[in-house]
Protein backbone atom coordinates (compact mmCIF):
# COMPACT_ATOMS: atom_id res chain seq x y z
CA UNK A 1 0.00 0.00 0.00
CA UNK A 2 1.23 3.67 0.18
CA UNK A 3 4.40 3.74 2.09
CA UNK A 4 3.34 5.41 5.58
CA UNK A 5 5.49 7.58 7.49
CA UNK A 6 7.99 5.43 10.08
CA UNK A 7 7.74 6.67 13.52
CA UNK A 8 4.72 7.39 15.72
CA UNK A 9 2.80 9.27 13.27
CA UNK A 10 0.74 6.23 11.63
CA UNK A 11 0.52 4.26 15.07
CA UNK A 12 -2.61 7.08 15.76
CA UNK A 13 -4.58 6.22 12.82
CA UNK A 14 -7.14 3.61 12.57
CA UNK A 15 -5.47 0.50 11.77
CA UNK A 16 -6.05 0.01 7.53
CA UNK A 17 -7.07 -2.73 5.94
CA UNK A 18 -5.34 -2.99 2.32
CA UNK A 19 -7.55 -1.03 -0.35
CA UNK A 20 -6.54 -3.58 -2.85
CA UNK A 21 -7.50 -6.67 -0.66
CA UNK A 22 -11.13 -5.83 0.17
CA UNK A 23 -11.81 -5.10 -3.29
CA UNK A 24 -9.95 -8.09 -4.48
CA UNK A 25 -12.56 -9.78 -2.21
CA UNK A 26 -15.15 -8.00 -3.28
CA UNK A 27 -14.03 -6.95 -7.10
CA UNK A 28 -13.02 -10.21 -8.32
CA UNK A 29 -15.11 -12.27 -6.34
CA UNK A 30 -18.06 -9.92 -8.70
CA UNK A 31 -15.85 -10.22 -11.68
CA UNK A 32 -15.15 -14.45 -11.13
CA UNK A 33 -18.04 -15.37 -8.49
CA UNK A 34 -20.87 -15.86 -11.20
CA UNK A 35 -18.27 -18.12 -12.96
CA UNK A 36 -16.05 -20.17 -11.40
CA UNK A 37 -18.51 -21.06 -7.93
CA UNK A 38 -20.40 -23.40 -8.86
CA UNK A 39 -24.42 -22.32 -8.74
CA UNK A 40 -24.98 -24.27 -5.77
CA UNK A 41 -22.25 -22.64 -3.59
CA UNK A 42 -24.69 -19.55 -3.50
CA UNK A 43 -27.61 -20.04 -1.06
CA UNK A 44 -30.40 -17.48 -2.26
CA UNK A 45 -31.80 -15.37 1.09
CA UNK A 46 -35.27 -16.50 0.99
CA UNK A 47 -37.84 -13.89 2.32
CA UNK A 48 -41.35 -16.80 2.69
CA UNK A 49 -40.39 -17.34 5.93
CA UNK A 50 -39.76 -13.77 7.67
CA UNK A 51 -41.31 -13.79 10.38
CA UNK A 52 -42.88 -10.05 9.68
CA UNK A 53 -45.93 -10.06 12.47
CA UNK A 54 -42.59 -10.61 15.23
CA UNK A 55 -40.69 -7.32 13.35
CA UNK A 56 -44.34 -4.94 13.65
CA UNK A 57 -44.49 -5.98 17.44
CA UNK A 58 -44.02 -3.08 20.10
CA UNK A 59 -43.36 -4.77 23.25
CA UNK A 60 -40.55 -7.52 23.92
CA UNK A 61 -43.29 -9.69 25.53
CA UNK A 62 -45.04 -9.80 22.15
CA UNK A 63 -42.41 -9.73 19.91
CA UNK A 64 -40.66 -12.83 21.86
CA UNK A 65 -43.91 -14.52 21.81
CA UNK A 66 -44.22 -14.05 18.19
CA UNK A 67 -40.82 -14.71 17.02
CA UNK A 68 -40.01 -18.16 19.45
CA UNK A 69 -43.37 -18.28 21.53
CA UNK A 70 -41.38 -17.76 24.42
CA UNK A 71 -40.40 -16.11 27.40
CA UNK A 72 -36.60 -14.44 28.08
CA UNK A 73 -35.28 -15.04 31.67
CA UNK A 74 -32.43 -12.97 32.72
CA UNK A 75 -28.50 -14.59 32.01
CA UNK A 76 -25.39 -13.48 33.39
CA UNK A 77 -23.64 -15.61 30.57
CA UNK A 78 -24.43 -12.99 27.79
CA UNK A 79 -22.21 -10.10 27.16
CA UNK A 80 -23.88 -7.02 25.66
CA UNK A 81 -22.02 -4.32 24.08
CA UNK A 82 -23.44 -1.03 23.44
CA UNK A 83 -22.13 2.20 24.25
CA UNK A 84 -23.38 4.19 27.05
CA UNK A 85 -24.05 7.27 25.01
CA UNK A 86 -24.33 7.08 21.35
CA UNK A 87 -22.47 9.08 19.38
CA UNK A 88 -25.25 9.06 16.60
CA UNK A 89 -28.49 6.98 17.01
CA UNK A 90 -28.46 5.81 13.34
CA UNK A 91 -25.40 4.00 13.63
CA UNK A 92 -25.19 2.26 17.36
CA UNK A 93 -22.43 -0.80 17.33
CA UNK A 94 -24.12 -3.68 18.98
CA UNK A 95 -22.01 -6.99 19.80
CA UNK A 96 -23.69 -10.11 21.57
CA UNK A 97 -21.43 -13.27 23.05
CA UNK A 98 -22.50 -15.62 25.11
CA UNK A 99 -20.97 -18.83 26.97
CA UNK A 100 -24.58 -20.50 27.12
CA UNK A 101 -24.43 -23.95 25.01
CA UNK A 102 -26.31 -25.14 22.00
CA UNK A 103 -27.32 -21.59 20.74
CA UNK A 104 -29.89 -21.29 18.21
CA UNK A 105 -30.69 -17.85 17.60
CA UNK A 106 -29.73 -14.42 18.90
CA UNK A 107 -32.30 -11.69 18.98
CA UNK A 108 -31.83 -7.64 19.11
CA UNK A 109 -34.60 -5.27 20.63
CA UNK A 110 -34.77 -2.13 21.39
CA UNK A 111 -37.82 -1.60 23.70
CA UNK A 112 -38.51 2.34 22.86
CA UNK A 113 -37.81 1.64 19.24
CA UNK A 114 -41.28 2.18 17.09
CA UNK A 115 -40.86 -1.92 16.87
CA UNK A 116 -39.13 -3.68 19.40
CA UNK A 117 -37.43 -6.36 17.50
CA UNK A 118 -34.21 -4.99 15.72
CA UNK A 119 -32.57 -7.77 14.18
CA UNK A 120 -32.62 -11.63 14.64
CA UNK A 121 -29.68 -14.43 14.01
CA UNK A 122 -30.32 -18.14 13.29
CA UNK A 123 -27.22 -19.60 14.57
CA UNK A 124 -26.28 -23.53 12.88
CA UNK A 125 -24.25 -25.62 14.42
CA UNK A 126 -20.34 -25.12 14.15
CA UNK A 127 -20.87 -21.33 14.11
CA UNK A 128 -20.05 -19.05 17.25
CA UNK A 129 -22.63 -17.91 19.24
CA UNK A 130 -21.82 -13.88 19.18
CA UNK A 131 -22.91 -11.43 16.01
CA UNK A 132 -21.99 -8.00 15.77
CA UNK A 133 -24.01 -5.11 14.25
CA UNK A 134 -25.40 -1.63 13.72
CA UNK A 135 -28.58 -0.41 14.90
CA UNK A 136 -30.77 2.55 15.04
CA UNK A 137 -32.23 3.67 18.19
CA UNK A 138 -34.99 6.21 17.98
CA UNK A 139 -34.29 7.18 21.39
CA UNK A 140 -32.78 6.50 24.88
CA UNK A 141 -33.75 2.92 25.73
CA UNK A 142 -33.20 -0.15 27.00
CA UNK A 143 -31.47 -2.56 24.54
CA UNK A 144 -31.74 -6.16 25.04
CA UNK A 145 -29.56 -9.44 24.12
CA UNK A 146 -31.70 -12.57 23.49
CA UNK A 147 -30.68 -15.96 23.28
CA UNK A 148 -32.14 -18.92 22.48
CA UNK A 149 -29.99 -22.15 24.34
CA UNK A 150 -31.11 -25.59 24.59
CA UNK A 151 -34.64 -24.61 23.51
CA UNK A 152 -35.27 -21.52 26.16
CA UNK A 153 -34.65 -18.21 25.87
CA UNK A 154 -32.10 -16.21 28.22
CA UNK A 155 -31.56 -12.24 28.23
CA UNK A 156 -29.26 -9.41 28.85
CA UNK A 157 -29.49 -5.93 28.94
CA UNK A 158 -28.18 -2.59 28.87
CA UNK A 159 -29.08 0.93 28.52
CA UNK A 160 -28.20 3.23 26.19
CA UNK A 161 -28.18 7.08 25.97
CA UNK A 162 -29.26 8.78 22.82
CA UNK A 163 -29.50 12.43 22.67
CA UNK A 164 -29.71 15.16 19.74
CA UNK A 165 -26.54 15.56 18.00
CA UNK A 166 -25.72 19.51 18.39
CA UNK A 167 -23.56 19.65 15.33
CA UNK A 168 -26.35 19.30 12.80
CA UNK A 169 -27.22 17.14 10.12
CA UNK B 1 -27.04 -4.07 -10.00
CA UNK B 2 -23.73 -2.28 -8.85
CA UNK B 3 -21.89 -4.17 -6.11
CA UNK B 4 -23.40 -3.58 -2.83
CA UNK B 5 -21.62 -6.52 -0.65
CA UNK B 6 -18.03 -5.99 0.72
CA UNK B 7 -16.98 -8.99 2.41
CA UNK B 8 -13.84 -10.33 4.34
CA UNK B 9 -13.59 -13.44 5.43
CA UNK B 10 -10.27 -14.77 7.05
CA UNK B 11 -9.53 -18.41 8.12
CA UNK B 12 -8.01 -18.66 11.62
CA UNK B 13 -7.17 -21.28 13.30
CA UNK B 14 -9.80 -23.52 12.87
CA UNK B 15 -12.57 -20.95 12.36
CA UNK B 16 -13.24 -18.19 9.58
CA UNK B 17 -14.12 -14.70 10.95
CA UNK B 18 -16.65 -13.28 8.27
CA UNK B 19 -17.19 -9.53 8.30
CA UNK B 20 -19.28 -7.97 5.84
CA UNK B 21 -20.62 -4.65 4.49
CA UNK B 22 -23.68 -3.89 2.56
CA UNK B 23 -24.64 -0.67 0.51
CA UNK B 24 -28.72 -0.65 1.05
CA UNK B 25 -30.64 2.91 2.16
CA UNK B 26 -32.34 0.31 5.41
CA UNK B 27 -35.49 3.21 4.85
CA UNK B 28 -37.32 3.06 7.55
CA UNK B 29 -40.44 4.21 6.67
CA UNK B 30 -40.29 6.57 9.51
CA UNK B 31 -38.13 9.46 7.79
CA UNK B 32 -39.22 12.35 5.77
CA UNK B 33 -37.62 13.49 2.60
CA UNK B 34 -37.12 17.24 1.95
CA UNK B 35 -40.71 18.03 0.84
CA UNK B 36 -42.12 16.47 4.07
CA UNK B 37 -43.11 13.23 2.28
CA UNK B 38 -42.58 9.75 4.38
CA UNK B 39 -39.77 7.89 2.40
CA UNK B 40 -41.02 4.23 2.25
CA UNK B 41 -39.48 2.08 3.75
CA UNK B 42 -36.88 -0.08 2.39
CA UNK B 43 -34.87 -2.32 4.08
CA UNK B 44 -32.99 -6.05 3.56
CA UNK B 45 -35.09 -8.93 4.92
CA UNK B 46 -32.72 -11.72 5.23
CA UNK B 47 -29.00 -12.40 5.20
CA UNK B 48 -28.02 -15.25 3.95
CA UNK B 49 -23.97 -16.66 4.44
CA UNK B 50 -23.32 -20.27 3.27
CA UNK B 51 -19.49 -21.82 3.25
CA UNK B 52 -19.55 -24.44 0.31
CA UNK B 53 -22.89 -24.29 -0.12
CA UNK B 54 -24.10 -25.17 3.84
CA UNK B 55 -25.92 -21.92 5.34
CA UNK B 56 -23.50 -20.55 8.39
CA UNK B 57 -25.89 -17.86 9.64
CA UNK B 58 -29.48 -16.36 8.44
CA UNK B 59 -29.78 -13.04 9.55
CA UNK B 60 -33.17 -11.51 9.66
CA UNK B 61 -33.42 -7.69 10.01
CA UNK B 62 -35.68 -5.32 10.38
CA UNK B 63 -36.20 -1.47 9.42
CA UNK B 64 -33.77 -0.48 12.83
CA UNK B 65 -30.67 -1.70 10.95
CA UNK B 66 -28.51 0.77 10.01
CA UNK B 67 -27.84 2.30 6.70
CA UNK B 68 -25.28 0.19 4.87
CA UNK B 69 -25.36 -2.61 7.44
CA UNK B 70 -22.51 -4.37 8.95
CA UNK B 71 -22.28 -8.04 10.05
CA UNK B 72 -19.60 -9.79 11.94
CA UNK B 73 -19.77 -13.57 12.72
CA UNK B 74 -17.36 -16.63 12.75
CA UNK B 75 -17.61 -20.40 11.86
CA UNK B 76 -16.09 -23.23 12.83
CA UNK B 77 -14.22 -24.37 9.66
CA UNK B 78 -13.32 -23.00 6.60
CA UNK B 79 -9.55 -22.85 5.14
CA UNK B 80 -7.64 -20.59 2.67
CA UNK B 81 -9.64 -20.67 -0.98
CA UNK B 82 -12.87 -21.76 0.18
CA UNK B 83 -16.20 -20.57 -1.44
CA UNK B 84 -18.05 -18.24 0.83
CA UNK B 85 -21.52 -16.81 -0.29
CA UNK B 86 -23.77 -14.19 0.64
CA UNK B 87 -27.07 -13.22 -0.40
CA UNK B 88 -30.18 -10.90 0.75
CA UNK B 89 -33.49 -10.08 -0.39
CA UNK B 90 -35.45 -6.73 0.42
CA UNK B 91 -38.69 -6.07 1.38
CA UNK B 92 -39.59 -4.73 -2.14
CA UNK B 93 -37.88 -8.09 -3.90
CA UNK B 94 -34.85 -6.86 -4.60
CA UNK B 95 -31.89 -8.99 -4.81
CA UNK B 96 -27.78 -9.53 -4.37
CA UNK B 97 -25.42 -12.15 -4.03
CA UNK B 98 -22.14 -13.13 -4.49
CA UNK B 99 -19.13 -14.95 -3.86
CA UNK B 100 -16.07 -14.65 -2.20
CA UNK B 101 -12.85 -16.35 -1.48
CA UNK B 102 -11.83 -17.04 2.22
CA UNK B 103 -8.38 -15.44 2.75
CA UNK C 1 12.04 73.58 14.72
CA UNK C 2 12.64 71.82 18.19
CA UNK C 3 8.65 70.94 18.23
CA UNK C 4 8.95 69.29 14.31
CA UNK C 5 11.67 67.66 15.62
CA UNK C 6 10.01 66.21 19.12
CA UNK C 7 6.71 65.65 16.85
CA UNK C 8 8.46 63.49 14.59
CA UNK C 9 10.17 61.78 17.13
CA UNK C 10 6.90 60.71 18.30
CA UNK C 11 5.91 59.71 15.34
CA UNK C 12 8.31 57.47 14.93
CA UNK C 13 7.75 55.95 18.06
CA UNK C 14 4.14 55.49 18.04
CA UNK C 15 3.90 54.23 14.37
CA UNK C 16 2.79 50.76 15.19
CA UNK C 17 5.81 48.44 13.94
CA UNK C 18 5.30 47.46 10.98
CA UNK C 19 6.43 43.74 11.91
CA UNK C 20 3.07 43.10 13.11
CA UNK C 21 1.51 44.37 10.04
CA UNK C 22 3.61 41.75 8.57
CA UNK C 23 2.00 38.21 7.80
CA UNK C 24 3.71 35.08 9.82
CA UNK C 25 2.19 32.28 8.88
CA UNK C 26 5.55 29.99 10.76
CA UNK C 27 4.49 32.28 14.17
CA UNK C 28 0.89 31.33 13.53
CA UNK C 29 1.79 28.16 13.62
CA UNK C 30 3.87 28.06 16.33
CA UNK C 31 1.12 29.70 18.49
CA UNK C 32 -1.95 27.66 17.13
CA UNK C 33 -0.52 23.80 17.83
CA UNK C 34 0.92 25.21 21.68
CA UNK C 35 -2.84 26.60 22.00
CA UNK C 36 -3.58 22.93 21.89
CA UNK C 37 -1.05 21.09 23.08
CA UNK C 38 -0.96 23.25 26.34
CA UNK C 39 -4.73 22.95 26.40
CA UNK C 40 -4.68 19.27 25.97
CA UNK C 41 -1.27 18.02 27.62
CA UNK C 42 -2.71 14.23 26.95
CA UNK C 43 -3.54 14.04 23.51
CA UNK C 44 -0.62 12.56 21.64
CA UNK C 45 0.16 15.17 18.92
CA UNK C 46 -0.87 12.91 16.03
CA UNK C 47 -3.94 11.66 17.49
CA UNK C 48 -5.47 15.55 16.86
CA UNK C 49 -6.30 14.26 13.37
CA UNK C 50 -9.20 11.53 15.00
CA UNK C 51 -11.18 14.70 16.15
CA UNK C 52 -13.68 13.75 19.03
CA UNK C 53 -12.80 10.81 19.45
CA UNK C 54 -9.11 12.21 20.70
CA UNK C 55 -11.34 13.78 23.24
CA UNK C 56 -13.52 11.41 24.47
CA UNK C 57 -13.01 7.88 25.16
CA UNK C 58 -16.11 6.64 25.05
CA UNK C 59 -17.13 7.79 21.35
CA UNK C 60 -13.62 6.46 20.61
CA UNK C 61 -14.71 2.90 21.32
CA UNK C 62 -17.53 3.20 19.01
CA UNK C 63 -15.63 4.40 16.52
CA UNK C 64 -13.02 1.82 16.60
CA UNK C 65 -15.91 -0.23 16.45
CA UNK C 66 -17.50 1.23 13.64
CA UNK C 67 -14.06 1.30 12.24
CA UNK C 68 -13.85 -2.33 11.82
CA UNK C 69 -15.26 -2.23 8.89
CA UNK C 70 -15.55 1.62 7.85
CA UNK C 71 -18.52 2.67 5.78
CA UNK C 72 -16.60 4.95 3.70
CA UNK C 73 -15.13 1.25 2.09
CA UNK C 74 -17.68 1.70 -0.86
CA UNK C 75 -16.94 5.32 -1.75
CA UNK C 76 -12.86 4.63 -1.19
CA UNK C 77 -13.31 1.53 -4.08
CA UNK C 78 -15.83 3.62 -6.31
CA UNK C 79 -13.02 6.13 -6.10
CA UNK C 80 -9.90 4.09 -7.05
CA UNK C 81 -12.39 3.16 -10.08
CA UNK C 82 -13.26 6.86 -11.22
CA UNK C 83 -9.68 7.97 -10.65
CA UNK C 84 -8.59 5.03 -13.14
CA UNK C 85 -11.04 5.21 -15.87
CA UNK C 86 -10.37 7.31 -18.72
CA UNK C 87 -11.82 10.23 -20.13
CA UNK C 88 -13.77 9.72 -23.60
CA UNK C 89 -10.55 11.97 -25.03
CA UNK C 90 -8.24 8.96 -24.11
CA UNK C 91 -6.75 10.76 -21.39
CA UNK C 92 -6.68 10.65 -17.55
CA UNK C 93 -6.94 12.48 -14.05
CA UNK C 94 -2.94 11.25 -13.32
CA UNK C 95 -1.83 13.26 -16.30
CA UNK C 96 -3.26 16.37 -14.83
CA UNK C 97 -1.51 16.03 -11.34
CA UNK C 98 1.73 15.75 -9.82
CA UNK C 99 3.05 12.08 -9.29
CA UNK C 100 -0.08 10.92 -10.87
CA UNK C 101 -2.07 11.77 -8.49
CA UNK C 102 -1.04 9.60 -5.96
CA UNK C 103 0.45 10.27 -2.52
CA UNK C 104 0.21 13.88 -3.17
CA UNK C 105 -3.20 14.54 -0.98
CA UNK C 106 -1.24 16.05 1.67
CA UNK C 107 0.21 19.05 -0.40
CA UNK C 108 -3.12 20.24 -0.97
CA UNK C 109 -4.59 23.34 -0.81
CA UNK C 110 -1.61 24.42 -2.77
CA UNK C 111 -0.74 28.33 -4.03
CA UNK C 112 -1.02 28.60 -8.01
CA UNK C 113 0.75 31.68 -8.89
CA UNK C 114 -0.46 31.57 -12.14
CA UNK C 115 -4.26 32.63 -11.53
CA UNK C 116 -2.69 34.05 -7.68
CA UNK C 117 -5.22 31.25 -5.81
CA UNK C 118 -5.64 28.90 -4.16
CA UNK C 119 -6.20 25.39 -5.56
CA UNK C 120 -7.50 22.79 -3.62
CA UNK C 121 -7.08 18.97 -5.04
CA UNK C 122 -11.33 18.78 -5.60
CA UNK C 123 -10.93 22.47 -7.70
CA UNK C 124 -7.38 20.64 -9.27
CA UNK C 125 -9.26 17.56 -10.07
CA UNK C 126 -12.10 19.51 -11.96
CA UNK C 127 -9.75 21.87 -13.51
CA UNK C 128 -8.66 18.32 -15.09
CA UNK C 129 -11.62 17.69 -16.13
CA UNK C 130 -12.89 21.12 -17.73
CA UNK C 131 -9.06 20.60 -19.99
CA UNK C 132 -10.33 17.32 -20.96
CA UNK C 133 -13.92 18.30 -22.52
CA UNK C 134 -15.75 17.34 -19.36
CA UNK C 135 -18.49 18.88 -17.00
CA UNK C 136 -17.33 19.64 -13.43
CA UNK C 137 -17.99 17.45 -10.37
CA UNK C 138 -20.18 18.58 -7.84
CA UNK C 139 -17.50 19.73 -4.79
CA UNK C 140 -19.55 18.83 -2.12
CA UNK C 141 -20.90 14.93 -2.27
CA UNK C 142 -21.22 12.43 -5.26
CA UNK C 143 -18.33 11.29 -7.92
CA UNK C 144 -15.89 13.94 -6.23
CA UNK C 145 -15.86 13.18 -2.69
CA UNK C 146 -15.30 9.39 -3.79
CA UNK C 147 -12.32 10.23 -5.45
CA UNK C 148 -10.89 12.26 -2.73
CA UNK C 149 -11.44 9.56 -0.94
CA UNK C 150 -9.39 7.57 -2.80
CA UNK C 151 -6.38 10.33 -3.62
CA UNK C 152 -6.76 10.84 0.32
CA UNK C 153 -6.09 7.26 1.48
CA UNK C 154 -3.07 6.96 -1.24
CA UNK C 155 -1.46 9.76 1.27
CA UNK C 156 -2.58 7.73 4.77
CA UNK C 157 -0.31 8.70 6.58
CA UNK C 158 1.94 11.44 4.56
CA UNK C 159 2.69 14.22 6.79
CA UNK C 160 0.72 17.97 5.84
CA UNK C 161 2.68 19.47 4.40
CA UNK C 162 0.78 22.88 2.77
CA UNK C 163 3.07 25.80 1.73
CA UNK C 164 2.44 29.47 2.05
CA UNK C 165 5.38 30.94 -0.62
CA UNK C 166 7.09 34.23 -0.16
CA UNK C 167 4.57 35.66 -2.57
CA UNK C 168 2.10 38.71 -1.62
CA UNK C 169 -1.17 37.06 -2.99
CA UNK C 170 0.10 33.69 -0.85
CA UNK C 171 0.14 35.39 1.64
CA UNK C 172 -3.18 37.53 1.60
CA UNK C 173 -5.13 34.12 0.78
CA UNK C 174 -3.16 32.86 3.82
CA UNK C 175 -4.52 35.49 5.52
CA UNK C 176 -7.82 35.70 4.32
CA UNK C 177 -8.22 32.56 5.68
CA UNK C 178 -7.40 32.61 9.05
CA UNK C 179 -9.34 36.32 9.21
CA UNK C 180 -12.61 33.88 8.39
CA UNK C 181 -11.49 31.40 10.83
CA UNK C 182 -11.26 33.89 13.79
CA UNK C 183 -14.73 36.13 12.24
CA UNK C 184 -18.37 35.93 13.63
CA UNK C 185 -20.92 35.43 11.38
CA UNK C 186 -24.48 34.19 11.15
CA UNK C 187 -27.67 34.80 13.32
CA UNK C 188 -25.56 32.54 16.37
CA UNK C 189 -22.72 34.85 16.05
CA UNK C 190 -20.17 31.82 16.43
CA UNK C 191 -16.77 31.79 14.85
CA UNK C 192 -15.28 28.68 13.62
CA UNK C 193 -12.84 29.18 16.49
CA UNK C 194 -15.74 29.66 18.84
CA UNK C 195 -16.80 25.79 18.80
CA UNK C 196 -13.66 24.62 17.67
CA UNK C 197 -10.76 26.81 20.13
CA UNK C 198 -12.85 27.44 22.62
CA UNK C 199 -15.37 25.00 22.32
CA UNK C 200 -12.61 21.96 21.57
CA UNK C 201 -13.31 18.90 23.72
CA UNK C 202 -16.61 20.49 25.04
CA UNK C 203 -20.10 18.87 24.51
CA UNK C 204 -22.49 20.47 22.07
CA UNK C 205 -25.32 18.73 23.15
CA UNK C 206 -24.78 14.98 22.19
CA UNK C 207 -21.73 16.09 20.18
CA UNK C 208 -18.03 16.39 20.98
CA UNK C 209 -16.43 19.13 19.36
CA UNK C 210 -13.23 18.29 17.72
CA UNK C 211 -10.67 20.66 18.08
CA UNK C 212 -9.17 22.80 14.69
CA UNK C 213 -5.98 21.47 14.99
CA UNK C 214 -6.00 18.01 12.74
CA UNK C 215 -9.42 18.83 12.09
CA UNK C 216 -8.80 18.94 8.15
CA UNK C 217 -7.06 15.90 7.95
CA UNK C 218 -9.45 13.21 8.20
CA UNK C 219 -11.54 14.65 5.13
CA UNK C 220 -13.36 13.16 3.44
CA UNK C 221 -15.80 11.89 5.98
CA UNK C 222 -18.47 9.23 5.62
CA UNK C 223 -20.39 10.96 8.29
CA UNK C 224 -23.35 9.35 10.21
CA UNK C 225 -25.45 12.18 10.15
CA UNK C 226 -25.52 12.52 6.09
CA UNK C 227 -25.42 8.81 5.94
CA UNK C 228 -23.09 9.50 2.94
CA UNK C 229 -20.00 10.97 1.95
CA UNK C 230 -19.06 14.52 1.85
CA UNK C 231 -15.43 16.79 1.60
CA UNK C 232 -14.70 19.24 3.61
CA UNK C 233 -16.76 22.30 1.41
CA UNK C 234 -19.98 20.30 2.33
CA UNK C 235 -19.06 20.40 6.04
CA UNK C 236 -17.99 24.57 5.70
CA UNK C 237 -21.96 24.85 4.08
CA UNK C 238 -23.38 23.02 6.80
CA UNK C 239 -21.46 24.78 9.27
CA UNK C 240 -22.47 27.65 8.21
CA UNK C 241 -25.62 26.86 8.30
CA UNK C 242 -26.15 25.79 11.47
CA UNK C 243 -24.81 29.03 12.66
CA UNK C 244 -26.96 30.00 10.56
CA UNK C 245 -25.60 32.31 8.59
CA UNK C 246 -25.77 32.64 4.53
CA UNK C 247 -23.65 29.72 3.02
CA UNK C 248 -21.38 30.64 0.01
CA UNK C 249 -20.35 28.97 -3.31
CA UNK C 250 -19.06 26.06 -3.14
CA UNK C 251 -15.96 27.11 -4.94
CA UNK C 252 -15.99 30.38 -3.49
CA UNK C 253 -12.39 31.95 -2.86
CA UNK C 254 -13.38 32.22 1.16
CA UNK C 255 -13.87 28.57 1.48
CA UNK C 256 -10.80 27.82 -0.63
CA UNK C 257 -9.08 30.27 1.82
CA UNK C 258 -10.03 28.99 5.02
CA UNK C 259 -9.14 25.11 4.11
CA UNK C 260 -5.71 26.55 2.91
CA UNK C 261 -5.38 28.22 6.64
CA UNK C 262 -7.11 24.83 8.27
CA UNK C 263 -4.26 22.49 6.37
CA UNK C 264 -1.72 25.24 7.07
CA UNK C 265 -2.12 24.82 10.76
CA UNK C 266 -2.16 20.75 10.79
CA UNK C 267 1.47 21.18 9.55
CA UNK C 268 3.20 18.04 10.31
CA UNK C 269 0.34 15.67 11.39
CA UNK C 270 -0.70 13.05 9.23
CA UNK C 271 -3.15 12.73 6.41
CA UNK C 272 -6.31 10.40 8.09
CA UNK C 273 -8.38 10.80 5.40
CA UNK C 274 -10.97 9.13 4.64
CA UNK C 275 -12.68 9.57 7.88
CA UNK C 276 -15.79 8.81 9.70
CA UNK C 277 -17.61 11.01 11.64
CA UNK C 278 -20.81 11.28 14.13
Amino acid sequence: MTDTTPGSLAEFLPRRRHVLAGTIAGGMAALFGAGTAAASDIVLADAKNYPVKAFAQKTEADALSALFGKTATVSPKITLDTPDIAENGAVVPVAVQTELPDVTAVAILALDNPFTLSAAYRIPAGTAAAVSTRIKLAKTTTVVAVVESGGQLYSASRSVKVTLGGCGG
Amino acid sequence: MANTILVRANADGGSTVVQALIRHPMDSGFVKDKSGKLIPPHYIEVLEFAHNGTVVLTALWGPAVSKDPFIKFSFKGGKKGDTLSISWIDNKGLKDSRTAAIM
Amino acid sequence: MKRLLILLLAALLLRPALAAERVDPAADLKAFQTYFHARFPHVPPADFVNGPYAMDAGMRAQWQQIMQFPPYQFALDHGKELFAAAFPNGHHYADCLPHGGIGIAQNYPRFDPKTGRVVTLEIALNRCRVVNGLKKLKLTTGDMDDLMAYLTDRSHGRPVAVVVPDDPRARAAYERGKEYFYARRGQLNFSCASCHMQGAGRHLRGDVLAPALGLIASFPIYRSAWGSMGTVVRRFIGCNKQVRAVPQRADSEDYRDLEYFLAYMSDGLPVAGPGARP
